[in-house]
């Protein structure tokens, strides 16, 4: 018996094992790639057997990386502090006051979050070429309003819906208007959700891709997804691994960090929302 | 209960009022810039798709019906030719491919997904390290997922060709992801890899609102853990699972990043988005990529209303 319950935890660790090695051995062999240079990048090696940052450098001597960051960080913080900024009144409507049509309402922001970006992409381009603001962080921060809004009403209408009612009927007893309740009562309890709503469209908005593509021309005004598709050696025909490699492990790093931080929050947002990031 | 009494006196009803007419103004701005960036660009794709718009002259488009979709012509020799996106080997190929994707993928990710939800649903020293372990696949975007994916698989100096190579699984290197044979393999391994968590996460959800007496009772019966699997557990966490399912095979259905950068170009692979985004930009057939667009938004929306009404999901939560 006791053989047996052994062998049963043996069985159930090593599973545990399995799961976690193969959750995170790519990313640690992009860090043990991005490690080597020259010829030791073409030995493949399963520990780390040199350590040099050369590629790190290079990364970031070049200028361009850099700026494709700071488009990242300017796209994704605007996209989504203009989202939760109409998001918070909008859902507290869609929460907290009955009206006809709400679940109605509630269905359509929740197709347009869902419903494929390709969709849209001709009517995007020609309003983008219409204002002008073609191959400008614009386009993007436009553009990926398309789902972090929708994302950011939902998550916070479920979240808002949970308040309790008390609170708010004691507010409307001492005369409080909507406004108020929302501002004044319903935020300071609403940060943490507002907090892991943020950063979960943060992640959409930095790791955005069709949309960056087709609405950038210019490598200036690339965002970091698009700028690491696109990292090319001295000649076509060499890919430059160990850099690309290096640019991944320096953009993933702070997600990772924040991920594990915010897990507990994160896995409650995603359960909300049911979205991917 | 406190809402029906409210509109018995006149005086709080006209707060009632108060707090639609805010609630107006507040819903009035997401409105209107849902409209557009999501409904206008919507109507406008699918004008375009009837119209032989190109990218260097959007607005000179003509109407020209369902040109872009299905046409024929019958010469007098009696051979009828048809031309359309309903007549392109490669739309269907695309189509194919999508489809496929989006089973395959969903399908196993949905069963690994459930697999590990049960082992974190156990309890056990460093549970909180393997969650937060399973957690870095999601982290990590797609594109450097793509990338760091590439490079183990690749031809020369991959690392996925050295393990298979050493323990004696394959005899030659194998190039995974330019070979056609194994180009929807290595795509289909990057995306189980990359969401599994997600459906993890959530099934996970779903398993921690089992209360655990039930389990308890369950093996005092000394009904076999299978059995309580198929008959307690799964019918538990099945709305939780079927709202899962929805939202990744909606997602699978307009996959485009990974594959764009895993398998550039590759027959074997190309999805209805990515050949729409050829056609709309760089073949310059804006209006045809207009309507393979158009046809991948009916059929994912044929998908999501036949979903619904089959599963009666209640979606929007109202009624719970």
């Amino acid at each position: 018996m006791t053989n047996k319950a052994l062998f049963k935890k043996a069985a159930f660790y090593s599973v545990v094992v399995v799961i976690v090695l193969i959750s995170v051995f790519p990313f640690y062999y992009a860090i043990l790639t991005s490690l080597k240079t020259g010829s030791d990048l073409f030995k493949v090696n399963y520990f780390p057997s040199s350590f040099n940052f050369s590629n790190y450098i290079d990364v970031l001597n070049n200028g361009q990386f850099i700026r494709n960051t700071l488009n990242s960080v300017f796209i994704a913080s605007t996209t989504v502090i203009f989202a939760l900024f109409l998001a918070v009144t909008a859902s507290y409507a869609l929460a907290r006051v009955r009206f006809k049509g709400r679940g109605l309402l509630l269905m359509a922001i929740l197709a347009i979050s869902m419903f494929p970006q390709i969709a849209v992409l001709a009517g995007l381009f020609e309003l983008i070429r219409f204002i002008g603001i073609y191959n400008t962080p614009w386009a993007m921060i436009l553009s990926y309003t398309i789902f972090t809004l929708p994302f950011t009403v939902w998550v916070l209408t479920t979240f808002m819906r949970d308040l309790p009612v008390e609170i708010e009927e004691a507010a409307i007893v001492d005369g409080a208007t909507p406004w108020v309740i929302i501002t004044q009562i319903f935020m300071p309890l609403l940060w943490p959700a507002l907090v892991t709503t943020g950063l979960l469209a943060f992640i959409g908005a930095w790791n955005e891709f069709l949309f960056a593509l087709t609405f950038t021309a210019s490598e200036t005004m690339r965002t970091v997804p698009v700028a690491i598709a696109m990292l090319s050696g001295s000649s076509q025909y060499e890919t430059p691994w160990g850099l690309i490699m290096a640019a991944s492990v320096l953009v993933t790093i702070p997600l990772v960090i924040l991920v594990l931080i915010f897990q507990r929050k994160i896995v409650s947002g995603l359960t909300a929302g049911g979205v991917k990031g | 209960m406190f809402k029906k009494h409210i509109l018995t006196t006149p005086e709080v009803s006209s707060l009632q009022r108060q707090k639609l007419r805010a609630a107006f103004w507040f819903l009035a701005p997401m409105l209107l810039v849902l409209f557009c960036v999501a409904a206008w660009p919507l109507l406008r794709s699918i004008y375009f798709s009837f119209t032989n718009t190109s990218l260097t002259n959007l607005y000179g488009g003509e109407w020209v019906g369902f040109k872009n979709y299905l046409t024929w012509k019958t010469f007098s020799s009696g051979r009828t030719i048809y031309s359309g996106t309903l007549a392109d080997p490669a739309w269907w190929n695309a189509v194919w491919n999508t489809v496929r994707f989006a089973v395959v993928s969903v399908s196993l990710e949905t069963i690994i997904g459930l697999m590990v939800a049960l082992v974190l649903n156990a309890e056990f020293k460093g549970r909180g390290l393997v969650r937060a372990a399973i957690l870095i696949p999601w982290a990590i975007p797609t594109i450097v997922s793509a990338k760091m994916w590439a490079w183990m698989f690749n031809d020369q100096f991959g690392i996925i060709n050295d393990m298979l190579l050493s323990v004696g699984l394959i005899d030659h290197k194998i190039a995974w992801t330019a070979n056609l044979d194994t180009a929807m393999l290595s795509v289909l391994i990057v995306d189980i890899w990359k969401t599994t968590p997600f459906m993890a996460l959530l099934c996970l959800a779903g398993l921690q609102m089992i209360p655990r007496d039930m389990y308890e009772s369950a093996k005092i019966d000394g009904v076999h853990p299978i059995k309580v699997f198929f008959q307690v557990t799964l019918p538990l966490v099945k709305p939780a699972l079927m709202v899962a399912v929805i939202f990744r095979t909606l997602d699978a259905l307009r996959m485009f990043d990974l594959i764009y950068v895993l398998t550039p170009n590759s027959k074997a692979t190309k999805t209805m988005s990515i050949l729409s985004r050829e056609n709309l930009i760089e073949f310059d057939k804006f209006a045809y990529g207009s309507a393979q667009s158009t046809l991948l938004f009916a059929i994912i929306a044929i998908f999501v209303a036949l979903y619904i009404w089959l599963g009666k999901l209640d979606l929007s939560g109202e009624k719970s």
